[in-house]
């Protein structure tokens, strides 16, 4: 202010004086403030890191390299996280091979074949699957899918009784096969990502350029062909690091797992059995535990963070190496 | 117009044989995986109405005291999880929101192509993918550890559920700033506007409809989780107004304890308070898309 009053014999009269160097107070403030929200970002990152290594620390050195990669799980001494790698990596898996070829289809229908004004409904159709929260999933599965799929099961089972690998994955073990298990944890998790899917894929494939359709049109290719020839090259690496996301989304997905995969530590082949999940098995045990046997839970926490961050890597990666490549080219 | 009637007629619009059949498959098979989406769609909102009507009342909503799980239908209410459910949803809201939106307005305004904005950038897409369980036990080791038993509030799962909701609106909020034209900003720093009032008064509010509909779906993302939730609000049978200190429930927490019980009053106060927070999230999620849809200035 005091600058501005001060005449100046240089300038002439009215003039506001030279433009001011500093920026005032309220505009530093609020880059401050914008700048301090960007950083707790990477303080919760850093802080999940640290706090759950630090809890999770008792289990690392008690239990030892052996201990941790081990198969048993008693809740009182042993804490081997094994059978629920296993189950995590099998349900999401199931899930994946279930949701592809449905959400990738939902995708083109959507893209490709509906005309603008009729794919508005299905997109809201989507978003209503997308929003149906997971513990209603949970709940749906463990009262009306459990008994209804269980007889199914069963009869698979005896289907496939003898034949070498499908009786592996589909038969009975211990003679019985159960509602709660692998296969309908996979599945719920299938119905919860498959809107994931589709509408990442559904962004990828709106990109691809409209004169490579028209070219393929014109050479006379039907929609199949155009999809196949025009559609698929352009945004293959995109649709995979969809797929990836939502393979992430099913590792880490709680409550509707925790439900329906049956709760019983075991690594088995078969699909049709109970079983566990990492974040089931947290979900679960975690409000009776203490000792080791939470430090162990905490430091299972610590792992599925670190097997789904590598899972979403992989997808930006692969999306970035296509762009590098395409970019080249 | 002559027409050469000796010449033979090639039919060019529509191609024939196999590949004819193989393009109809295709298309029918994307229909068909429509039908697949719809089954499960449409059976798990059926058996929630059909289960949950019945159970809906008033005193189902507002009754203070969540009956023991042995109880049939009729006796008490779900009243102190719907308290609990507003309430943490409501104040997660307000820290995330603000947040998520100077963090993106960090990230495209202010970092611009520097590599401090990029790394932030790329750590809340990363952020975005972290299980919500893990929140809950971030929540747990940072917040409830250290303050012991009196740590279980809903003051805590409401800081779960801002770190779930942070990175979704730090996306959202980016991908609705780039989208606002450039001359815009240009236009009001020849007027000689600051920064911070160019970001507030030009650039924020072109984007907001794209900003309030984000918001939205991440609130009803965040009230319907039920992991964050179950190490950091504890557990009570009646209603905790207070969301600052004392134990509380929501919602999906009570779905998820009374899906594990036997008994059909259980089950039933389950299906209830399942219609109750799909009702919930499908608001937010309608409200949203009128937003996107009357509202949008700036679209892709």
């Amino acid at each position: 202010m005091s600058t501005a009053v001060k005449a100046d014999p240089a300038k002439p009269a009215g003039s506001a004086g030279p433009l001011s160097q500093r920026r005032p107070l309220g505009d530093r403030g609020f880059a401050l403030l914008a700048l301090l929200a960007g950083l707790l970002v990477l303080a919760i990152l850093v802080g999940i890191v640290v706090t759950t290594a630090q809890q999770g620390s008792d289990w690392f050195s008690t239990a030892g390299f052996k201990g941790i990669f081990s198969t048993v799980w008693n809740t009182t001494d042993q804490f081997g996280m094994m059978a629920f790698v296993y189950g995590t990596v099998l349900t999401s898996v199931i899930a994946i091979i279930i949701s592809i070829p449905v959400s990738l289809s939902v995708a083109l229908l959507l893209t490709e074949v509906v005309p603008r004004r009729w794919a508005q409904p299905i997109v809201v159709i989507i978003d209503l699957l997308a929003v149906v929260p997971s513990v209603v999933w949970g709940l749906w599965g463990i009262i009306v899918l459990e008994p209804w799929i269980e007889p199914i099961y069963a009869s698979i089972a005896s289907g496939v009784h003898g034949i070498p690998v499908l009786d592996n994955l589909f038969g009975e073990s211990n003679g019985s096969v159960s509602g709660a298990s692998f296969f309908t944890a996979g599945l719920i998790l299938a119905i919860m990502i498959t809107p994931i899917i589709t509408s990442l894929s559904r962004e990828v494939i709106a990109t691809v350029p409209a004169i490579d359709k028209e070219g393929a049109y014109a050479l006379g290719a039907t929609r199949w062909e155009m999809i196949r020839g025009a559609v698929w090259p352009h945004s293959q690496a995109g649709v995979v690091s969809a797929i990836l996301v939502g393979l992430g989304r099913a590792m880490g997905e709680t409550i509707a797992a925790a439900l329906v995969i049956g709760s019983s530590v075991q690594v088995t082949s078969h699909l049709f059995v109970p079983g566990y999940s990492i974040p089931a098995v947290i979900a679960n045990q975690f409000g009776e535990s203490s000792g080791e046997f939470r430090s162990a839970l905490i430091g299972l926490g610590l792992v599925l963070f670190v097997i789904t961050i590598i899972v979403n890597l992989f997808a930006r990666a692969v999306v970035e190496r296509s762009g590098r490549r395409s970019r080249g080219a | 117009m002559a027409v050469v009637s000796n010449q033979p007629t090639i039919d060019l619009r529509e191609p024939g044989g196999w590949r004819r059949s193989k393009n109809q498959i295709a298309t029918g098979l994307m229909w068909f995986a429509f039908a697949v989406i719809l089954v499960p769609l449409g059976l798990v909102i059926y058996e929630v109405i059909a289960k949950g009507a019945k159970a809906i009342s008033w005193q189902f909503l507002t009754g203070s005291t969540i009956p023991p799980n042995v109880m049939p239908l009729g006796q008490g209410g779900m009243g102190a999880a719907v308290v609990g459910t507003l309430e943490i949803t409501a104040i997660a809201a307000v820290l995330a929101v603000p947040l998520g939106i100077l963090g993106a307005v960090y990230i495209h305004e202010y970092g611009g192509r520097n590599w401090f904005a990029k790394l932030i950038s790329f750590m809340a897409d990363v952020m975005v993918g972290v299980p919500s369980i893990v929140m809950g036990l971030f929540i747990f080791t940072v917040w409830v550890i250290p303050r012991g038993l009196s740590g279980l509030s809903g003051l805590a799962g409401s800081l779960a559920l801002t770190c779930l909701m942070l990175p979704l609106i730090i996306r959202a909020t980016f991908e609705m700033l780039r989208l606002v034209p450039n001359h815009l900003r240009e236009a009001s720093y020849a007027l000689g506007a600051t920064k911070s009032r160019v970001t507030l008064t030009v650039v924020l509010p072109s984007a907001v409809s794209g900003i309030v509909s984000g918001s939205l779906l991440a609130i009803a993302r965040a009230a319907g989780e039920t992991a964050p939730l179950l190490f950091t609000i504890g557990a009570v049978e009646s209603t905790n107004s207070n969301p600052f200190s004392g134990p509380t429930t929501s919602l999906p927490s009570q779905i998820f304890s009374n899906a594990l019980s036997p008994y059909t009053g259980a089950q039933d106060r389950a299906w209830g308070a399942a219609l109750t927070l799909i009702a919930i999230a499908f608001i937010l999620l309608f409200v949203a898309r009128i937003v996107t849809a009357r509202f949008t200035r700036y679209a892709r």
